[in-house]
């Protein structure tokens, strides 16, 4: 994927009509229907089940999947795959939910975002992929990439690709006013200061009110740990825990000052800012690097990557933001074969090469992320640099234990409502961070669950 | 000059007392059941498009369905929550406030330039007429991303223009700015739209009213104000009701605003926006429901209240 916020920028294309859509939508169906597949734990023979003919429709926002698909189709031929771009993620995901509100209309195979997965799975709308051979492919994939897409022994959708947090640079500006690369937040903080005073039109960086992810990202990496659930209807909310005020607290410092600015992100304004130099760095996971060079071409040669500031320089850390998955929807009336291809398509060696290389993807596998080829490859965009040996490295470095919350549109949307409210109007983030986390505990009672 | 007047084909007259009642009847039913033909269409397309999804939103709005716990008859909380809710109050009353400030500017504008076209003093009138009408033809989307584009504070026209004469740049995205910024998108969209109907309504006054007036000495402002507007009432009145509800359902302009003005435009800044985002974002159908429907009832409150107010100002004067 190229990122979860191209998402945002979509949503802008989401032209429905409000409620009323939603209802006409709605009364289209009759009931739910939560009938074939999961729950069984008995294993399906996959052999015998993919000989059979079944055709079967995939959703996928990503630009010639159809490549990578056809590699299926050769290899089982007697399965026909429909391919469907439903858009970018917040185009795709109402979509989504309205199909599977209905009862009808949902795909058989479905791209989500990795933080989307478990919001999916507590609609016991996924199907597990376990008793369909993917409990035999969890030794493809490092143990933090699986654990985001799996509960115990269920396993819920296959990674695609990661996004291990980076940060892009601008050499050209840092050398035009002697500013070496920060590399803990304490440097950074000091170089802000020093580039927005010798070039009051340039800000260090920008962080973007719009797009939790990112500061989702920025809270990882400092070891916040927002939600835990310990059984199935219970949910440790911490979105204030100690790191995330360490970090608010620091970005309020940063934002107060004026230092850095605060515009929403992948919108054209923010696209010109990227490429004018207004920001001098872009704080992004492992995609950005090949999304900036397709927005960006003018600044081609001027870009280098770093890895993201620290808040200890003796222990490096990061987070992840963004990436995909390929999850099967229950009522597949093909299950195998749709488990097939979400398997097929993230851990053929065939199929993830063709995904590192053709869409840019930040491998999900272990073996693609120590492919050679793959690593070595020098991009002239930045300089000629090894650009994914220097992610491949961040990677290694990404803390593994961080969990999602069942409803992580909510929890993003609000994230909107408080803390980037704050940013925009230059408020402390701090006092929006108990906003934000009061909103989410609210939300989390009133929709059944026990919040500790 | 000899001409036979042909008398008009005498009309059935009804038998005056006996009358057998069956033959009537039995065209009566006919003609009806031609009439129920005609609207068949319309009322398929009705009940399936309008009644039946409205009495599911009816009946969503009474349940309420948690993540943990599943579905359970609700009763009327979720309307009583939502009269509590103030981001839904706010969102009205936002609503309400653009209403009494965008609407008469813009029927004030349609209507000036109606009555000018219909003047005839404008030269090339097809061209401007033509002219004020082409926003609306363009989709709001694209409007919208227009204008967002004009506003904006760093590459936006305007924002150049006043940094090149060293002034600091419009603040057209600010959360002061932003109604009226939305209320001038809006204007510029509608304004065609309502002159035509106020054009069209003119140009079905019989001319020999102005050459009565003109003949006793009225002018052109005085036949604007004392004929053609009072004659033109009830196309204002059509206006009038279709902006309150355009108004109170605003959604695609704020929606697509919202991404580059985000402290100004929250996700509940419209009635229908908020009934968006609890639908999909919050996953609560059931409220949003609720939330719909309420709007509905504010919608037709209000536009019930501006009609009675109207039909009593036409049966005074």
């Amino acid at each position: 994927m190229k990122s979860p916020n191209t998402g945002r920028r979509s949503r802008l294309f989401t032209t429905a009509v409000g409620g009323l859509a939603l209802l006409v939508l709605t009364a289209c169906s009759g009931g739910s229907s939560n009938g074939a597949g999961g729950g069984t734990t008995k294993s399906v023979d996959m052999a015998a089940e993919l000989k059979k003919p079944a055709t079967i429709e995939f959703w996928s926002w990503l630009d010639g999947i159809e490549d990578e698909v056809k590699l299926f189709e050769k290899k089982y031929p007697n399965i026909k795959v429909k391919v469907v771009n439903a858009g970018q993620p917040s185009a795709e995901y109402p979509k989504l939910r309205t199909a599977l509100k209905a009862g009808s209309g949902a795909p058989d195979v479905v791209q989500l975002e990795t933080h989307e997965v478990p919001s999916f799975t507590i609609t016991k709308s996924l199907l597990d992929l376990a008793p369909y051979g993917a409990d035999k492919i969890r030794s493809k994939f490092p143990g933090w990439t699986w654990d985001q897409v799996s509960q115990g022994s269920s396993v819920y959708a296959i990674p695609q690709d990661s996004g291990p947090m980076g940060m892009l640079y601008r050499k050209d500006i840092f050398d035009k006013y002697h500013i070496k690369v920060p590399t803990t937040w304490a440097e950074f903080a000091t170089a802000a200061e020093k580039l927005h005073k010798a070039d009051p039109k340039a800000y260090l960086t920008n962080i973007p009110p719009t797009n939790g992810t990112v500061y989702t990202g920025l809270l990882w990496q400092a070891g916040s740990r927002p939600f835990k659930s310990t059984t199935a209807t219970n949910l440790r909310v911490g979105i204030d825990d100690s790191a995330a005020r360490k970090v608010s607290d620091y970005w309020s410092g940063l934002i107060e000052s004026g230092n850095v600015s605060t515009d929403p992100d992948f919108n054209d304004q923010w696209y010109r800012g990227l490429a004018s130099g207004k920001y001098a760095t872009w704080l992004t996971a492992a995609w950005g690097p090949m999304f900036l060079q397709g927005t960006a071409k003018k600044t081609a040669g001027k870009w280098r990557v770093a890895p993201l500031p620290q808040w200890n320089a003796k222990e490096p850390a990061s987070g992840n933001m963004g990436g995909s998955t390929s999850a099967v929807i229950r009522t597949s009336k093909h299950p195998a074969a749709a488990a097939a291809l979400a398997q097929f398509l993230n851990s053929d060696p065939a199929s993830t090469k063709m995904l590192a290389s053709k869409q840019s993807l930040f491998p999900a596998t272990t073996a693609q992320l120590n492919d050679p080829k793959f690593l070595d490859q020098s991009l002239p965009f930045f300089g000629g640099q090894k650009v994914n040996r220097v992610f491949s490295d961040i990677a290694k470095t990404v803390k593994t234990d961080f969990t999602w919350s069942p409803f992580q549109d909510y929890v993003f949307n609000t994230f909107n409502e408080t803390v980037g409210k704050a940013m925009t109007r230059r408020q402390n983030l701090t006092a929006a961070l108990t906003q934000w986390q009061d909103s989410v505990t609210g939300y989390a009672k009133k929709q059944g669950f026990t919040v500790s | 000059m000899s001409r036979t007047v042909t008398p008009a084909p005498a009309r059935p007259v009804p038998p005056p007392v006996i009358r057998t009642t069956r033959r009537p009847w039995r065209r009566s039913t006919r003609e009806a059941l031609t009439a129920y033909a005609f609207a068949a269409p319309f009322v398929i397309l009705f009940v399936a498009l309008l009644v039946i999804p409205l009495g599911y939103a009816g009946y969503l709005s009474l349940y309420r369905e948690q993540l943990v716990g599943g579905k359970v008859f609700a009763g009327l909380a979720n309307y009583r929550q939502a009269l509590d809710d103030p981001l839904f109050r706010d969102s009205v009353l936002r609503m309400a406030r653009f209403l009494v400030i965008q609407v008469p500017v813009m029927l004030g504008a349609a209507l000036f330039f109606a009555l000018a076209l219909d003047s005839g003093r404008l030269r090339f009138p097809r061209l401007i007429r033509l002219g004020i009408f082409i926003p609306y033809a363009i989709p709001s989307v694209i409007a919208a991303l227009m204008w967002g584009y004009l506003y904006g504070p760093d590459f936006g026209p305007f924002a150049q223009l006043a940094r090149g004469v060293g002034l600091d740049a419009p603040g057209f995205l600010t959360p002061d700015w932003i109604l009226a910024s939305l209320a001038n998108i809006v204007t510029w969209e509608f304004i065609g739209y309502n002159m035509i109907i106020l054009f069209a309504a003119l140009q079905s006054i019989p001319p020999t009213l102005y050459e009565a007036a003109a003949m006793d000495g009225a002018g052109a402002w005085r036949i604007a104000w004392h004929i053609k507007i009072p004659a033109i009432r009830q196309a204002l009145m059509l206006s009038v009701i279709f902006s309150v509800i355009g108004t109170f359902q605003l959604f695609n302009e704020p929606k697509l605003l919202a991404g580059i003005a985000p402290d100004a435009i929250s996700a509940s800044y419209t009635p229908n926006m908020y009934a968006y985002t609890l639908a999909f974002t919050n996953q609560e159908v059931n409220y949003a429901s609720a939330v719909s429907f309420l709007l509905g009832v504010v919608i037709v409150v209000v536009s019930y209240a501006v009609q009675l107010a109207s039909h009593r100002r036409a049966r005074r004067s």
